[in-house]
């Protein structure tokens, strides 16, 4: 082989092998993406069944039980419009409060329930997660366009 | 008083920043060394002023002075002396302070350590420096004033954020930001390398060990980072690819790359426009960093109170600094001369693969962690792009970058003979790959990963071994191999240690979160936790639940470990402080999780068992010392003399 085929040989390796790492990049990168929901997304059947993703929104006041197995707890999140059940095996994170922000991911059973894999921690007291401030926000511009009517 | 002073003192820095940018670059451009001259004494006076600032700033902490806004925010007066002092660089205001003290930090150094270079390169160095130095202090005084008085004083602190009492924060941002910064030196001699249209491999010598060294402190302050993660979250992860993660991440890739490109540059004056653009990157990756953890899109710890006049600040300064950049890279690039030739197995093309591999890595990882930001942004929806992703398409993308690593240092410069390179290599080979594919037999059965993980750490391990063999068998002594070797070799090791490591905590590791009332006890690899209660103690400022587990094996008692539940006072916060037994091999890692019942008697609690997680600690230590060990070779002392002698003495390789 003379040099220049070579070359042009190595530069088309080079480019197949960049092409199948982009194409794998944006397959995982497709299937990883987790999308966000707020309650009132999800009651509109807005969510998909099949896989993971997250709501926030706020923790209902008295809506936290724990199940008799001591590790279970099952509590309510809300938009203020709408809520949706969840449930979570495992412990809380610190700032994990009724009434104080929260955002879970996890999948949406058919019956409704919501079965959270993590439980997402605010880390400072008065700071709201973002996805959570945007749900309640959300919910609050369609209260407002509704409650004219 | 001594607020008001502080607040005085930076704006006499800034006025300094503005002369030590300004003066030198024009007097450099017009030939004229008195105007060059004004260059080190102003940088030294900024940093004086700035050291002055901080030091009130400090000092106003110390003495919970809660009539300044920032000490009432971020400190408490039953706060340990210790963390009011680190509270210093705590908040927003107090974090940026510190990124331009350690800008004059370097600045400074810059000026001392720069004795034999030219004056025109002096001047336009450390006149970059002050222009990065002027954005950074316009946009402390103009946004985000430390020294803000608070009309009337509060009576107490609000308390530095819980999760920051802990003393691996302490270090954690100023390593941190000696990295980030310490990019600044690099960007600035490619610039100035680029302005003077003088690229050739006295730059690349010049800026190789600043680089070096910035390289290892960020390489100090990231794994310090994750090491408090581990210990203070209570989740027993120590790295989440999380977005602020992310942000230190990348200019850690991209300095990787750039310390490696330089090597070429400097050794084969090859690759110089790489390397002028890699030093951009880099330190704009650091600039971005600093944009996505301070200005609050980011929501962790690290974000403060958003202001969107911050916000738009730091994206113009980012935005003036990388386009200008890069307009200067556009014009001035295209005449820099390319280097010595090379075939396709030489060092070189190895490094350039190295490099090119390393890119796309960071390419990933500016996707997962850009994307959610850009969607969000246009109002095209919230999405998060998780772990799963990173996993999935970092290690592979990072596995060839890490087998050509057990190559690279072997092949000669110019053109190598693959046979020959075989022969040297192969019982390494044949002895990885049987450590890959045996080893996860004997654990738990066969796993690709950690077969992957396995091969390549033993693969780089041997490779660095058999680096040192060949150099001894051709007349060296190991007290005589350079110190560059030695360093590349050390930091080399490490990774492989490091790679080992994470391989067997990552696919050995086990948890259990249990409900225990006082008596019960539960099993972990061979460990029995039996939870003997908890009782309440008064810490300095927080109320604290501490419980007492211990932990057995066969039956002996080998350690009592005390994992605590604290509520803060000021701020109400509840925290989790796990309890660890760790040794050489593994960490016992017990954290509790909440009372179930009302007499506190029955807890959950979360039990890891974290198989050779000290080993990436270790391995740590191994690439910041081995970064500051080849920084430190005498070549760059003594081949910068030599460039004072006439012009086309042949500059020799190690």
């Amino acid at each position: 082989m003379k040099s220049r085929h070579k070359k042009l040989l190595a530069i088309g390796l080079g480019l197949a092998g960049i092409g199948i790492a982009a194409a794998l990049i944006l397959n995982a990168f497709q299937s990883n993406l987790v999308f966000f929901f707020s309650p009132t997304e999800v009651t509109e059947g807005k969510a998909p069944t099949d896989r993971a993703f997250r709501i926030g929104g706020l923790v209902e006041d008295g809506s936290v039980q724990r199940q008799p197995d001591g590790l279970t707890v099952r509590f309510v999140v809300t938009d203020t419009a709408k809520s949706i059940p969840v449930a979570y095996k495992g412990i809380l994170p610190d700032l994990f409060k009724e009434g104080k922000g929260v955002v879970a991911e996890g999948k949406l059973g058919t019956d409704g329930l919501f079965t959270a894999t993590q439980v997402l921690a605010k880390h400072d007291e008065n700071y709201m997660p973002p996805e959570a401030a945007h749900a309640l926000e959300q919910a609050a511009k369609a209260q407002k366009t509704v409650v004219p009517q | 008083m001594i607020p008001e002073l502080g607040h005085f003192a930076l704006i006499v820095a800034l006025l300094l920043a503005l002369t030590q940018a300004v003066l030198p670059l024009i007097g450099a451009q017009r030939g004229n060394l008195t105007l060059m001259a004004v260059a080190r004494p102003a940088a030294q006076g900024q940093f004086v002023f700035i050291a002055l600032a901080w030091g009130c700033l400090a000092w106003s902490f110390l003495v919970n002075d809660f009539s300044v806004e920032n000490v009432a925010r971020n400190s408490f007066s039953q706060l340990p002396e210790v963390y009011r002092f680190t509270a210093t660089w705590g908040s927003h205001e107090g974090s940026l302070l510190l990124w331009v003290l350690i800008l004059g930090f370097w600045t400074t150094a810059v000026s001392v350590f720069s004795r034999h270079l030219p004056d025109d390169m002096v001047a336009r160095v450390i006149g970059i420096m002050g222009l990065v130095s002027v954005g950074f202090l316009a946009f402390l005084l103009t946004t985000s004033n430390p020294f803000e008085r608070l009309i009337p004083a509060a009576p107490d602190g609000r308390d530095m954020n819980p999760l920051l009492q802990d003393w691996g924060m302490i270090i954690h941002p100023p390593m941190l930001y000696m990295g980030y910064v310490g990019f600044a030196v690099a960007f600035a001699f490619a610039l100035a390398a680029l302005i003077s249209g003088r690229l050739d491999a006295a730059w690349a010598r010049w800026s190789r060990p600043w680089t070096t060294v910035a390289w290892a402190f960020l390489t100090a302050g990231i794994v310090l980072g994750a090491w408090w993660a581990y210990r203070e979250l209570g989740w027993g992860g120590w790295w989440f690819w999380d977005p602020t993660e992310n942000a230190s991440f990348m200019p850690w890739i991209a300095g990787t790359a750039l310390i490696h490109s330089l090597a070429v540059t400097e050794k084969r004056g090859a690759f110089k426009a790489w390397t002028v653009l890699l030093a951009l990157t880099a330190f704009s990756l650091s600039l971005l960093g600093t944009f996505l953890v301070r200005s609050g899109v980011l929501s962790s710890v690290h974000a403060f109170a958003t202001d969107p006049a911050r916000g738009a600040f730091i994206l113009g300064f980012l935005a003036l600094v990388i386009g200008g950049s890069l307009l200067l890279f556009a014009w001035r690039g295209p005449k820099m001369l390319t280097g010595g030739s090379f075939t396709w197995f030489s060092r070189e093309a190895l490094l350039l693969a190295n490099n090119v591999i390393l890119l796309a890595a960071l390419g990933t990882v500016l996707l997962g962690t850009l994307y959610p930001l850009l969607m969000d942004a246009l109002g095209m929806g919230k999405i998060s792009v998780g772990p799963p992703y990173f996993n999935a398409v970092f290690v592979p993308v990072m596995a060839p970058v890490l087998f050509l690593l057990g190559i690279g240092p072997l092949v000669r410069w110019k053109g190598d003979r693959l046979p020959d390179v075989f022969t040297r290599l192969k019982w390494a080979l044949a002895v990885a790959l049987a450590i890959g594919f045996l080893l996860p037999l004997t654990l738990e059965g066969f796993n690709p990963w950690a077969t992957l993980g396995f091969v390549l750490s033993s693969w780089i391990a041997l490779s660095v071994l058999i680096g040192f063999r060949e150099r001894l068998k051709n007349g060296g002594r190991l007290g005589n191999l350079p110190r560059a070797f030695w360093g590349m070799s050390l930091a080399h090791f490490g990774l492989a240690w490091g790679i080992a490591g994470i391989t067997l905590v990552a696919n050995y590791q086990t948890e259990r979160d249990v409900r225990m009332n006082v008596g019960d006890f539960t099993e972990l690899a061979g460990y029995t936790f039996t939870f003997q209660g908890a009782t309440g103690f008064p810490g300095p400022n927080f109320q604290g639940m501490r419980g007492t587990v211990e932990v057995a094996r066969d039956g002996k008692k080998i350690a009592t470990l005390h994992p605590e539940k604290r509520v803060y006072n000021a701020s109400g916060m509840p925290m989790t402080e796990a309890a660890i037994h760790p040794n050489f091999f593994r960490d016992v890692y017990v954290a509790l999780g909440e009372p179930l019942d009302d007499a506190a008697k029955s807890w959950s609690v979360r039990v890891f068992h974290k198989p050779f997680i000290n080993w990436l600690w270790l391995a740590a230590v191994m690439m910041v010392v081995g970064g500051f060990v080849a920084a430190s070779d005498r070549r760059y002392r003594i081949a910068v003399k030599k460039l004072e002698a006439p012009a086309g003495a042949a500059v020799q390789g190690a």
